[in-house]
């Protein structure tokens, strides 16, 4: 009895220990000072990408039909939900953790073990490592977000939440940290990825591709669609989301300083040109320019200039935008009708080919005069960081490629992708939600 | 004169305006309504309160025709509507007593066409 007790007192003690051994840690001198101005930037810049799920939400609600409105806010928001805690979980871990042969991090910062108030020197020497975890969380939530846009209006709710969360484990997760993780195969490389092209937009852009093949096309399309329900929604979306880009690309300077700006300002002209070459598009082959043209192009030109934004310089940022809207036009008006898949809102048209196109426009415009930290492109003398991005663009697509079709089999397999034809005729508000989005009697 | 009253699924429209065009009928009105038959509706759950109004969205054709026309208009929606679920909807044929066209103060078969 007194022997258990003494064992009892044992393990008392040993959790207590271990129980207040971080908080001893944090009253120790810190071997990095933080910076004030740098903390206050890159939290100002979490929230302001957090913001661009919400305003993704809108775009992307905006323009499906009124009886699915609900499903496309729905979706977004419980990714907020689920991504969080998955990162918090083990999805950080597995991004930026300790380095597993170059391809995935390993499980010991699971739950934030280790993932302190103190900078982590390999990241982000200035601010806390919570910090920069939780703005990457980000990331990590809104990238599923842009893939629903290719299966919109026709999965079912229980199967979009198993795929998003397999997809965040085994997708998002290793390619975050081939690209940004320490030891990262692509890094190493010497990849430029500045604050997501690869990672985020093409990522996100082939899995859409891969989703809308499989899931195949909605009842009615492409003959019978009806016109987006709320084209102001969407444009109030797109408006969020050009907000929240400043974050997005500013932010991934992770401090206040020179490089932040840079960032923003050359994502900003990327925007406007693109948004301004769509609409003179339209213009020119359809008429006249239209609202939903000129916000697809600012959305294309934001995710193509998203990783060469540390990198290059405003001028050529103009040249980036404009490229954006040509090619992205090209992909949502021909060869989309021509190939005849229905990539709803065309997630992979603009974000995958815009991602795709910023990658290689990296290789191209990058220069040391804007950030010394980086590489110069073709255009600046070296050759070598064109074949290096092409490499890392073309290992992302047929990994996200081959991945993502395998989770949606395994889905498809176990409950089942698509609602019932009723289900999609009624509208997933009311089968998968049980709510409307709009009333029609008062 | 009939007055020809249809209620059919909404995502059927184009397919009953295509087929009414090619037979030539092209003056139609229609409306966003609710409502429910045989199949019933869905509830819908707010805060976990039921909500028992049940209906289903629909959609209203109404289209005033002349005699000779009656019987391609309804086959016209019947094609066009018909997928042989339950919850296709009803046409119904009422008689018409009078019709003006606004603009000329016409009147009768010829206000109609």
């Amino acid at each position: 009895m007194r022997k258990k007790n003494k064992y009892f007192w044992g393990i008392a003690i040993l959790f207590l220990f271990i129980g207040l051994s971080p908080t001893a840690r944090a009253e120790e001198p810190a071997v990095l000072l933080t910076n004030g101005a740098d903390i206050s930037w890159v939290l100002v810049s979490a929230a302001l990408v957090f913001l661009m799920t919400p305003g993704l939400a809108f775009f992307y609600g905006g323009l499906v039909r009124k009886k699915n409105m609900l499903s496309i806010l729905m979706q977004c928001f419980i990714l907020i939900c689920m991504i969080t805690l998955q990162w918090v979980l083990f999805g950080y871990s597995l991004s930026f953790g300790p380095d597993i042969r170059g391809f995935i991090g390993n499980f010991s910062w699971a739950g934030l073990q280790g993932v302190t108030l103190d900078p982590f020197a390999a990241y982000s020497a200035t601010i806390p490592h919570q910090l920069f975890m939780i703005y990457q969380a980000m990331f990590a939530i809104i990238t599923p977000g842009l893939i629903l846009g290719a299966f919109a209006e026709r999965m079912k709710f229980s199967a979009f939440c198993f795929f998003s969360i397999l997809w965040a484990t085994f997708v998002y997760d290793p390619v975050c940290h081939w690209i940004w993780g320490a030891g990262g195969f692509l890094r190493n490389m010497g990849v430029l990825d500045f604050a997501g092209g690869i990672v985020v937009h093409i990522n996100a852009g082939i899995a859409a591709l891969v989703c809308a093949l499989v899931l195949g096309k909605r009842k009615g399309y492409p003959n019978h669609m009806s016109p987006p329900h709320n084209l102001p929604f969407a444009v109030l979306g797109a408006g969020l989301l050009w907000f929240g880009w400043f974050g997005f690309n500013g932010g991934s300077a992770l401090g206040a300083n020179r490089l932040a700006v840079s960032a923003m300002v050359v994502s900003h002209i990327a925007g406007a040109a693109a948004g301004l070459t769509w609409a003179l598009l339209e213009w020119k082959f359809n008429a006249k320019p239209t609202m939903l043209g000129m916000i697809t192009g600012a959305v294309a030109g934001l995710a193509t200039i998203t990783p060469a934004a540390g990198f290059v310089g405003p001028i050529d940022a103009i040249w980036i935008g404009a490229l954006a809207s040509l090619v992205c036009f090209f992909c949502v008006a021909v060869i989309k009708t021509k190939f005849n898949y229905d990539d709803s809102l065309d997630a992979f048209g603009v974000h995958g080919v815009g991602g795709i196109l910023g990658t290689l426009a990296t290789g191209l415009w990058a220069t040391k005069a804007v950030n010394p930290a980086g590489n110069n492109g073709l255009f600046y003398g070296n050759p070598e960081l064109f074949l290096i991005q092409l490499k890392a663009v073309v290992i992302t697509i047929v990994y996200s490629l081959v991945v993502s079709w395998v989770l949606l089999k395994l889905v498809d397999a176990v409950i089942g992708l698509r609602v019932s034809e009723d289900e999609e005729r009624i509208g997933l508000d009311l089968t998968q939600h049980r709510e409307s989005g709009y009333t029609m009697l008062d | 004169m009939r007055y020809i009253v249809a209620i059919i699924q909404p995502d059927r429209l184009d397919e009953v305006l295509r087929i009414l065009e090619e037979k030539e009928i092209h003056l139609v009105t229609v409306s966003n309504v609710l409502g429910r038959g045989r199949q019933k509706g869905i509830s819908e759950v707010y805060r976990g309160h039921k909500e028992n109004g049940r209906l289903l969205k629909k959609i209203k054709l109404e289209i005033a025709v002349n005699e000779e026309f009656v019987k391609p208009t309804v086959d016209a929606i019947i094609q066009g509507a018909r997928t042989n679920h339950i919850g296709d909807g009803k046409i119904f044929v009422l008689d018409l007593k009078e019709c003006f066209r606004i603009r000329t103060g016409e009147t009768g078969k010829t206000a109609i066409g």
